[in-house]
């Protein structure tokens, strides 16, 4: 699915890297834990999550994270929208919850990590 | 012998640039045509153990690179509190990490273990009051 459509689905605002719509994904999960981010194996998947540091931004250039929602209306400070900009990471935005934003991805087709249903 | 070698260096408690080596390290094999799978296994090692020594080591310390024809070596050094019991810092959820750092996301003791996964050969060497010495290395050989 292209971002565009999953930004459409969860209601949600490019806040870094609009343009780079031309990827495929298919695969999320969910997490306010970095340490989990990283011992997933996340590789070009969605990442849904709450937290909003410059943190978040390397760990998920680390794992190679395909792309960010943040959840309940969180924005992060611009150091951290630049580095997602430098580092090519697509970085959204929806006002919607961590459980209904991945609720409307998951009957939308999105798969979790490792395309479990 | 090496082909290539670079120190990067980590602060203590340094949030704000904690990550910035193994961002560089990635970007680094990236540019020399590594493989994808080991670009990840490693900047993921690395940044790990960049995490430890921000959460943990009381002086500042380093991570190096060593690149050669088969293989890439990343050590990550610190002259911290070291570890007293190495078989349990490697279990899943074992960890030590002060409360502010669980806050941020990080600390859940998942990160020996996930080195532990990542890595070809893993060495590690640590002295309570002394430091510790990680040594992450990932086989590129064809």
């Amino acid at each position: 699915m292209k971002l565009s459509q999953i930004a459409y689905i969860v209601e949600a605002e490019f806040l870094a890297c609009g343009h780079l719509d031309s990827g495929e994904i298919t695969k999320a999960g969910a997490s306010d834990l970095l340490s989990d981010v990283l011992a997933a194996k996340a590789e070009n998947a969605l990442l849904l999550t709450g937290i909003k540091t410059i943190q978040m931004v390397k760990t998920c250039t680390i794992a190679g994270i395909g792309a960010v929602i943040l959840v309940r209306g969180k924005i992060p400070d611009i150091d951290t929208i630049e580095l997602a900009s430098q580092e090519e990471l697509p970085l959204l935005s929806t006002k919607l919850s961590l459980f209904i934003a991945s609720g409307r991805l998951y009957q939308q087709g999105i798969q979790g990590l490792k395309h479990a249903r | 012998m090496a082909s290539l070698f670079r120190t990067f260096r980590i602060q203590k408690r340094d949030f704000t640039n904690a990550g910035n080596a193994s961002i560089c390290v990635k970007k680094l094999l990236k540019s020399l045509n590594t493989c994808g799978s080991i670009i990840r296994r490693a900047s993921i090692c690395g940044y790990e153990g960049e995490m430890n020594v921000v959460m943990h080591a009381t002086t500042d310390g380093h991570l190096d690179l060593e690149l050669s024809e088969h293989r890439i070596i990343l050590t990550v050094s610190d002259k911290g509190p070291g570890i007293e019991d190495i078989e349990t810092a490697m279990q899943k959820g074992f960890s030590t990490a002060p409360e502010e750092f669980r806050e941020m996301g990080f600390g859940a003791g998942m990160g020996l273990s996930n080195i532990l996964e990542n890595t070809d050969i893993l060495h590690i060497d640590s002295k309570p009051g002394t430091g510790t010495v990680i040594r992450m290395e990932f086989s590129t050989g064809v």
